[in-house]
């Protein structure tokens, strides 16, 4: 696979973002860069409130930026005279909390996409959320409500529906959040699975350190509140990555670096609370 | 689902939630019997009810009334204006409701004078209703729809602009045009608000209604409703009557909610998970 030629080549230049420009003025995202190459997994890390979810927002057209401009592939999505990008099927989320619609059967909430985009009749639609959600291992839950199927289940669902749309770049906000250890190493597998299978560009918020060096090519450490790029690790650990992996030396020592970094901010973050507090 | 263990209390209490119904109501009336009873048997109020007619008059002032022709036309009566201002209601209350939780012009123009008139008791507006609405019928019906009408959009509003904003981004994202985000997820995502506007809407109008007609005299047709008819029971000094014109109402205002609840149940399959 030529890696250079692959689609899903995010961007992000100088970005800031300040809510409320008039009153309060709060920065969330100050001067903040990075390139993800196409068909990478880009992990992002950093303390909770520090603005990440700010940088998705912006990428997925949720949120405008104050500075800078956002490209995938070369084309613009949003900048200075564009100050928000389209919402847009090239960019899919898989949201913090899920979003699954509560009144669809998980069949016709992956078929909704193609649906409303008219790129496939309904039946046909259906047809292929059917056929997809099989493959993903939920071939037996595709008439369940989302409320019927555990968070797991729920969650590959999610990405399910996000990928019937044939996006350029998959965002993720701490999917896996709030999951206990074993479903989450489950999510992993079939994260990664999917990843192998599909090669899409990876937008990947977490806290959580080892699932960044786990599932990521890169892990991206932003600083507290403003949000800047502070240190970018490579993971060069081969793939396909089993659970063994994560006793390696390598994976070890990848670790301890990430968390130096981290840590430091997580510190600065707690200290900027108490002193809003005080 | 099916295969619950019965505990010894279920046995007891018997399987199904009918059974539990039938005996708790069987119970309450024993109950009802013995107080009503007490200072005929034993000389002591016990319950202080000694005034209250017992169950077993009231079932015979009830098979007294069962045949005549103006109880049904009562029940007739009232369930008519029951359905119509809460029909019209539903009808004016959704489309409302749920323009005041997409539109913001649309909710700085008409939500600050509903909201000065929603606090307005509905039976407050009976004597004015009675003055301007040229017949008692209609000024009933008015006032009815003034009930459920407030409760409904007020549940519209709030249940639309509770829907998580990641299901609209959702959507959006997947190329949802505004028809699709309004018929697909906004309207699914308030129905259960809506219903429960609609089980609260439907209470309030009953109550309005019985209020409506013991107020203006019930109208002037064969049957003035079941407010008429305990008020002319009490009238006529009948309290047994009086019980089986309250009874009469229970049973329809059960009936009533019943009708919302199967509704809601057909509407929303996603909510039969409990």
């Amino acid at each position: 696979m030529e890696m250079l030629e692959r689609p899903g080549a995010l961007s992000i230049k100088n970005v800031t973002k300040v809510y409320d420009p008039e009153g309060v003025n709060v920065k969330a995202v100050d001067n903040c860069s990075m390139e993800i190459a196409g068909g990478e997994v880009c992990m992002i890390v950093g303390p909770s409130g520090c603005g990440k979810t700010t940088l998705l927002n912006a990428i997925a057209g949720f949120h405008s930026i104050t500075e800078g401009s956002i490209h995938l592939d070369n084309q613009l999505l949003c900048g200075p005279e564009k100050p928000i990008a389209p919402q847009g099927a090239d960019r899919m989320v898989v949201f913090q909390h899920g979003a699954l619609f509560p009144w669809k059967t998980l069949q016709e909430n992956v078929a909704y996409g193609p649906t409303v985009q008219k790129t496939l009749g309904a039946k046909e639609a259906m047809n292929k959320a059917g056929d997809m959600l099989a493959e993903a291992g939920l071939g037996n839950f595709v008439t369940r409500y989302p409320g019927e199927v555990s968070s797991g289940m729920a969650r590959r669902a999610e990405i399910v529906r996000a990928l019937i749309n044939d996006p350029k770049v998959l965002l993720l906000d701490e999917p896996y959040r709030a999951m206990d250890a074993l479903t989450k190493q489950i999510m992993h597998e079939a994260l990664l699975e999917t990843y192998d299978r599909t090669g899409v560009t990876i937008f990947f918020i977490t806290h959580d350190l080892e699932e960044a060096i786990f599932l990521g090519d890169k892990v991206h450490i932003v600083t507290t509140r403003p949000c800047q790029l502070k240190k970018t690790v490579e993971v060069k650990i081969p793939r396909p990555r089993s659970y063994e992996t994560q006793s390696s030396e390598d994976f070890r020592k990848l670790l301890v670096e990430v968390n130096e970094a981290v840590h430091e901010e997580a510190v600065k973050a707690f200290q900027a609370g108490e002193r809003e507090l005080a | 689902m099916a295969n619950t263990k019965k505990t010894v209390l279920a046995s007891l209490l018997g399987e199904t939630t009918l059974v539990r119904g039938i005996s708790s109501i069987l119970i309450f009336l024993v109950i009802w019997q013995i107080g009503a009873l007490c200072d005929d048997w034993f000389g002591v109020d016990i319950l202080g009810i000694g005034l209250v007619p017992p169950p077993t008059d009231v079932f015979i002032a009830f098979l007294d009334v069962i045949p005549k022709v103006g109880y049904w036309q009562s029940w007739v009566a009232s369930f008519s204006r029951v359905l119509t201002g809460f029909i019209v209601a539903m009808i004016i209350g959704i489309p409302f409701g749920l323009l005041l939780a997409v539109n913001r012009y649309f909710r700085g123009v008409f939500f600050p004078p509903f909201e000065i008139l929603r606090p307005i008791p509905p039976l407050a507006w009976v004597p004015a209703s009675l003055i301007f609405w040229p017949t008692n019928e209609m000024s009933i019906a008015f006032v009815t729809f003034l009930g459920a009408f407030f409760t409904i959009v007020i549940n519209v509003l709030g249940g639309a602009r509770a829907i998580n904003i990641s299901y609209l981004r959702a959507a959006q994202s997947m190329g949802a045009s505004q028809f699709d985000l309004f018929w697909k997820i906004i309207l699914p995502g308030t129905l259960p608000s809506i219903f429960t506007g609609a089980a609260v809407g439907m209470g309030i109008t009953w109550e309005v209604v019985l209020a409506a007609e013991m107020i203006s005299g019930g109208g002037t047709q064969g049957g003035g409703g079941l407010g008429f008819f305990i008020w002319s029971s009490y009238m006529g000094g009948s309290l047994e009557q009086i019980v089986v014109g309250m009874i009469s109402i229970g049973i329809a205002g059960y009936l009533s909610s019943s009708a919302i609840r199967k509704i809601g149940y057909l509407l929303m399959p996603w909510k039969r998970l409990f």
